[in-house]
């Protein structure tokens, strides 16, 4: 069983990966989400430092763009499709139903962290509109009675209320 | 140099310049919010529009992006350069209600508030045209302010609103901003801004207070001058 | 010439090249993003296991990319009879090796089924979806799959690579893209060939050519399937172009929410590479590219070329003035070629079937084929390749089967955010760049949304500015504060606060932020709200006076209601209801209080007997 790394030594793992390179932030950014589910605020001051780029530059592009969040994300990351043919397939009522039995809006996490509401603007799986992909698995032709079994098995498996 | 003809006037202009400069330089006003003579150009405002023909085509172009070129025909008050700066003007009106600077400018400009549109109450006097943060990236040179989030949530300050290492106090940014819309505060001793307490320098011959003592360290580090020689103000040297 | 040999590249290429045969026993299995949502990989796994099992581990299977008719998936094309079977569960495998791989025989339950002839169809090229289509570019996804370069090279991949660096000067490249008439597939239209020759002749090295991947119109997904599935195809149109405008380096801005796109690529760059197709001296020659791949991260605007250099350059993804193109100051300020996915991969076709061919294919302004992606409230929703002039009818009911529920047709959306929505009026128009503006809409990438009388044209026009509200960069004023406000009174409209003279103001905005903001996304934010004001003012009208919705959706000005003849009292409606709207006795007949209904729907969806309706 390996140390676990810490936050900061990681970082400069990721940077060097990049060769340290300053046009290489976003694809730094990248892989501190994926690795911390997040961007500790420690990681981008580490950044910043280890590839000699101003700190607001490295926030900059932390908050510009949506693949990135400041906040720890859940768990389950719910990302409803708002894409033009989802929405037209009625996916604003899917999120008004996560909305309200998760109680968060997009971009929020519950406080138990179990689940991330987001939306995102097109996976391309148009066909099975309207889409909800949960993590890494697509739900198509969701309903909301699709809606409540999914967020009730979620929770059972978690063990959670 | 180069020949155009703006608003019916026939104009020369060195090769090198921007529309902007040319139409001034003909005695032609136009308002600007965004430009700042001390930082490089972002056309962010949009408010220096002008009309443009070349050959068939007419365009829309910020004059301050625009470089001159021969035989261009500008027109400086076309219905649609008069719309445009009417909806930039109007839209930053209720943005920054509370901005005398845009007020009197719109009065100037023979332009209203837009009723229809709510006010903002959280934007405070910052029309985001970015001069603090060229300022301080590109003459400063630490780049302690950036521009954050985007679209309407855009904002402008410093990582996690909190105070800065990098900054030195200097207080550029409220030297080219626009609006007044940067809080700097001194009580002699100190400058607060963006946050951070700055001890100041007081003069080593008169005694006044002048700059911050972070801002001569940095000068100090950048320049290879002394810290006794910098600390003593520009009326004294 | 490069260095070379007439025969050398083409010698080491033919070393390369594989040659199936026609009688080849193969089957093609769709697995794209929207058949793996479907499951199909474990349809594929059930396959490969079960032709073990019967002896026929020889029958080749290829997980190919997306196949088209995305409706039907998982689907599966059975060679050499090519047999297309769809909506293909892990149960009818066994059924499947047995009797038709071995032994030639149709199962009639998986073919289509005409919807009104109920005919079923064996044939891939005689389903309606795919008759009409012209699938030069697209069509090479069933045959490869993209894991594998042999697959490609067997289709003649890399030929045209070949034939440019043996038998062609760059400017002769560039002098058959212009014959050719290739226009930019990602939205805007312009020449190739020109901005190839601008970038030839500017001053500055070194020179970058980069393929825009970003596709972000939202219904979009042409280019994730070329990207997925014929991955080759876009890196040799990215060698020729950067072999004619001299260029050594390349990217691919791929969006951040296509993984398996940037997967396929990232496999594909590496396969090309280890063929000495990519790297240094390429076939051999003295010309040598490399390309790399830049991953978006969510955001819209970086579609856009200056935004998409400031991204790949580590910056927050804001355009610039583009008043100094980027065949002159592009990626870090150095010459520049951005060309759509789709644009490069119709490259090698242009070089290896001439110039002539494509321009032979198309209408007097616009040539060769488009891909566009048939969805919404359409029966076959899926990615169908046109010749350009192809009429907006013949898509929508030839290839598409018309409207889902046998519903009235309202309006078609093109163009994305940046176009506008097309009435019933002018389904006879062609699909062609210059024809598509002229009616106040655009070509785009190529997303095209069918819309029935159940969407409301206010909503969407709502939709869309949202939607742009988000995306906005926020750099300049007319397009962060402007298109903010335009969306706020959109809001007011569908929630019926709309006031007289709202139509106007919306006019007068829409001119200014597209006359006064800095890029293309503030420049044609207004196209939606203008078409549909164009086509549909009485809707508009009806929401701003009367404060109703005529198509029952804005739930401000409708409400719901239950149908005493068919409400059955089963009480399903009332489980649902998260406001406790919905009351009655079980068997006798329900009501719905309407100061508590939020009108979310999910009563509608679970009523079995459709009691309820919308007023």
């Amino acid at each position: 069983m390996t140390k676990p790394i810490s936050i900061a030594a990681k970082t400069r793992q990721i940077v060097k990966k990049h060769g340290n390179a300053k046009s290489a932030v976003i694809a730094v950014l990248q892989d501190l989400q994926e690795a911390f589910n997040y961007l500790p605020k420690e990681a981008l001051k580490t950044a910043a430092k280890a590839m000699d780029v101003p700190m607001s530059r490295i926030y900059e592009a932390a908050t510009f763009y949506t693949a990135f969040s400041l906040e720890p994300r859940g768990k389950h990351v719910v990302k409803i499709c708002k894409g033009t043919a989802c929405h037209v397939r009625g996916a604003a009522i899917l999120q008004d139903r996560f909305e309200t039995t998760l109680g968060i809006k997009p971009g929020g996490t519950t406080k138990d962290g179990l689940f991330s509401l987001e939306t995102v603007n097109c996976v391309g799986a148009c066909a099975l509109g309207p889409v909800v992909v949960i993590n890494t698995e697509y739900h198509g032709q969701v309903t909301i009675s699709k809606v409540d079994k999914i967020i009730k098995k979620i929770n059972k498996e978690e063990g959670a209320q | 140099m180069v020949n155009m003809i703006i608003d019916g006037k026939n104009v020369t202009a060195r090769k090198d310049t921007m529309l902007l400069e040319a139409i001034r330089g003909a005695g032609i006003s136009v308002p600007t919010l965004c430009a700042h003579e001390s930082v490089s150009r972002s056309g962010a405002c949009r408010l220096c529009v002008v009309e443009i023909k070349k050959g068939n085509r007419t365009r829309i172009v910020t004059s301050c992006l625009y470089g001159v070129e021969e035989g261009l025909i500008v027109n400086t008050k076309s219905e649609r350069v008069v719309n445009v700066r009417r909806l930039v003007m109007e839209l930053l009106l209720a943005r920054c209600p509370e901005s005398d600077v845009l007020q009197k400018m719109a009065e100037d400009m023979g332009i209203e508030a837009q009723t229809r549109y709510a006010v903002d109450t959280d934007k405070g006097k910052c029309i985001l045209c970015r001069s603090c943060v060229r300022v301080c990236e590109e003459v400063v040179g630490v780049s302690a302010i950036g521009l954050f989030s985007r679209g309407s949530y855009k904002e402008v300050g410093t990582p996690y609103h909190e105070p800065s290492d990098a900054c030195i106090g200097c207080g550029a940014c409220v030297y080219v901003c626009p609006t007044g819309h940067i809080e700097m505060t001194s009580t002699g001793e100190t400058r607060k801004i963006w946050g951070r307490t700055f001890k100041m320098q007081a003069c080593t011959k008169c005694g006044k207070y002048f700059a911050p003592v972070d801002q001569l360290k940095f000068i100090s580090k950048k320049t290879g001058t002394s810290m006794d020689e910098l600390a003593v103000c520009t009326e004294c040297r | 010439m490069s260095g070379n040999t007439d025969k050398q590249s083409h010698a080491i290429l033919d070393n390369l090249t594989l040659y199936y045969g026609p009688k080849r026993k193969f089957v093609a299995i769709c697995a794209g993003t929207g058949c793996r949502a479907y499951g199909s990989l474990k349809v594929k796994d059930a396959l490969e296991a079960e032709l073990k099992k019967q002896n026929m581990a020889d029958v080749d299977v290829l997980a190919t990319g997306c196949l088209g008719f995305c409706e039907k998936g998982p689907m599966m094309i059975i060679h050499p009879d090519k047999y297309f079977y769809q909506s293909v569960k892990e149960s009818d495998i066994p059924e499947i090796v047995e009797k038709t791989i071995g032994k030639g025989e149709i199962i009639s339950r998986l073919l289509y089924r005409h919807p009104e002839t109920q005919k079923t169809l064996f044939r891939e090229e005689d389903l309606p979806f795919y008759k009409k289509q012209l699938r030069a570019v697209f069509g090479k996804n069933g045959m490869i799959d993209p894991s594998r370069i042999e697959d490609y090279f067997a289709i003649d991949g890399y030929q045209a690579l070949a034939k440019v660096l043996a038998e062609m000067t760059p400017e002769q490249v560039i002098s058959e893209v212009k014959k050719a008439g290739l226009r930019g597939r990602g939205g805007g239209g312009f020449p190739a060939a020109v901005k190839w020759e601008g970038v030839r002749n500017a001053a500055g090295e070194p020179k970058y050519v980069i393929a825009n991947g970003d596709e972000g119109d939202p219904g979009a997904y042409m280019d994730r399937s070329l990207m997925e599935g014929n991955p080759h195809s876009v890196i040799e149109g990215m060698i020729i172009g950067a072999y004619a405008v001299g260029s050594n380096h390349g990217y691919i801005y791929v969006r951040n929410e296509y993984p398996l796109a940037v997967e396929n690529l990232s496999k594909a760059i590496e396969a090309a590479k280890a063929n000495g197709l990519l790297g240094k001296n390429i076939l051999g020659t003295d010309f040598s590219f490399d390309i790399q791949i830049n991953k978006g991260a969510g955001a819209f605007v970086c579609g856009e070329s200056s935004a998409l250099f400031a991204s790949i350059e580590g910056r927050a993804g804001e355009p610039r003035a583009k008043y100094v193109h980027a065949v002159d100051k592009g990626l870090y300020d150095k010459p520049t070629v951005l060309n759509n996915v789709e644009t490069w991969a119709n490259v090698p076709l242009i070089i290896n079937k001439g110039a002539d061919w494509f321009a032979s294919i198309g209408t007097e302004g616009s040539k060769g084929t488009k891909i566009f992606s048939l969805v919404g409230k359409i029966n076959n929703t899926g990615l169908v390749e046109v010749p350009m002039g192809t009429t907006l009818y013949e898509i929508i009911y030839d290839m598409g089967g018309g409207i889902t529920g046998g519903r009235k047709f309202k309006a078609v959306q093109t163009g994305g955010p940046s176009g506008g929505c097309i009435p019933e009026s002018l389904l006879d128009l062609p699909v062609d760049f210059d024809r598509l503006y002229e009616v106040g809409s655009m070509m785009g990438s190529g997303g095209m949304i069918v819309m029935d009388d159940t969407s409301c044209m206010v909503d969407v026009a709502r939709y869309f500015l949202e939607f742009l509200k988000e995306e906005s960069c926020g750099k300049c004023v007319p397009c962060r504060e402007g298109v903010r406000r335009m969306s706020e009174i959109l809001e007011d409209i569908c929630a019926g606060r709309g006031r007289e003279g709202d139509i106007d103001l919306l006019e007068t905005m829409s001119a200014a932020i597209a006359d006064g903001s800095l890029c293309a996304l503030g420049g044609s934010a207004p196209n939606p709200v203008l078409s549909t004001i164009r086509y549909f003012r009485e809707e508009y009208e009806a929401h701003i006076r009367d404060h109703r919705c005529p198509a029952g959706v804005c739930k401000a000005l409708i409400s719901y209601n239950i149908d005493a003849e068919k409400c059955t009292g089963c009480g399903v409606c009332v489980k649902v209801c998260a406001t406790k709207a919905i009351t009655g006795e079980l068997k006798k007949v329900h009501t719905i209080d309407n100061e508590k209904c939020t009108r979310c729907g999910a009563c509608i969806q679970s009523c079995k007997f459709d009691a309820i309706y919308v007023k």
